[in-house]
């Protein structure tokens, strides 16, 4: 079974819980994902609206495991504090690192994730790193303590699938024992099914699920895109060949020129 | 004196910022604080004395991907 940080999870399919048109709808889309694990955020609270509050009532009634991220932090300072702050604020020590390189793809600034990293692992946090598919980032992070890995499939929202099949597969293969999940990028089930299919772990999804025009029926989709992908890559997929191959049976073939 | 809370100049007669929550109507949410970039844990809040300027972020869950 799937674990994160000796956590079992049964889902494969992890969910964010930004832009979806009404929290009605975020905990519709929850419970058709099957999610068992739901991507979090600090923002600044006004006392009058409480915002955050009802945002924090609602996670809680869906009974499920939460991974606060640390979006929008630039630097290795802001995203360990927000950390510090996440840890509080929800109770556990996972926290979904992010420091944000760039800003055109949000790619990672990967020396500030890996310093983020070590500090954090050394601190007894529990750290999903979103990352790119670099390998040697990859070694650095997890000789910092990181024993789960989230590398992008493609920029944060932009829906592309996976940018960079070989990269990723040469990650796969190069870390058959940590948990990948991919994360970023995936725009539709077939995506995800992808992503299983070539024996990552598990995905992420959020803008693809959040911005559907029925957003529980997508992550309906998504889950179960992710269970075929997982079905086939247990199955053992085909190799795949430049020529054709006939499938039925050449041999007994009548002579009938 | 006065002191910044999320961005926007307030002024608070309370000395430390577990008083300065409490007067702010934070009392008894669930929030997470950092003054002049430091986190400052909940535990830590009544020792920690508020000076003329400071920084308060006043941070709570929020929707995330």
């Amino acid at each position: 079974m799937l674990t994160f940080y000796d956590v079992p999870v049964r889902s494969r399919l992890l969910l964010g819980t930004a832009r979806y048109p009404s929290p009605a709808v975020l905990s519709d889309a929850v419970k058709a994902s099957g999610a068992e694990v739901l991507t979090v955020s600090l923002r600044r609270e006004a006392a009058g609206e409480r915002a955050g509050q009802a945002f924090w009532s609602i996670v809680r009634e869906l009974g499920v495991r939460v991974l606060p991220n640390t979006a929008g932090c630039h630097t290795v300072k802001e995203a360990v504090t927000t950390a510090h702050m996440a840890r509080e604020v929800f109770g556990t020590r996972w926290v979904k690192l992010e420091v944000i390189g760039e800003e055109d793809t949000l790619q990672p600034d990967v020396f500030g994730l890996v310093e983020a990293a070590r500090i954090l692992c050394a601190e007894d946090f529990e750290v999903f790193p979103y990352t790119t598919e670099d390998l040697t980032v990859a070694e650095r992070l997890c000789a910092a303590g990181c024993r789960v890995l989230m590398p992008w499939g493609s920029p944060i929202g932009s829906g592309r699938g996976l940018n960079n099949v070989f990269g990723l597969q040469a990650l796969r293969a190069r870390f058959a024992d940590v948990p990948l999940v991919i994360d970023a990028g995936i725009g539709v089930p077939s995506h995800a099914a992808q992503a299983l299919e070539l024996g990552f772990d598990a995905v992420l999804i959020n803008t693809a699920v959040s911005q559907a025009a029925d957003p529980a029926r997508m992550a309906a989709a998504f889950a179960q895109a992710v269970a075929a992908g997982r079905e086939a890559f247990l199955a053992g997929p085909m190799e795949p060949r430049d020529m054709a191959v006939p499938s039925t049976p050449v041999v007994g073939s009548a002579l009938l020129r | 004196m006065n002191i910044q809370v999320n961005g926007e100049w307030r002024e608070v007669r309370a000395a430390d910022l577990a008083a300065a929550l409490a007067e702010l109507g934070f009392a008894d949410a669930v929030v997470a604080t950092a003054v002049n970039g430091e986190f400052v844990p909940a535990a830590s809040r009544a020792a920690a004395a508020l000076a003329e300027g400071d920084r308060l972020e006043v941070l709570a869950p929020m929707q995330g991907g």
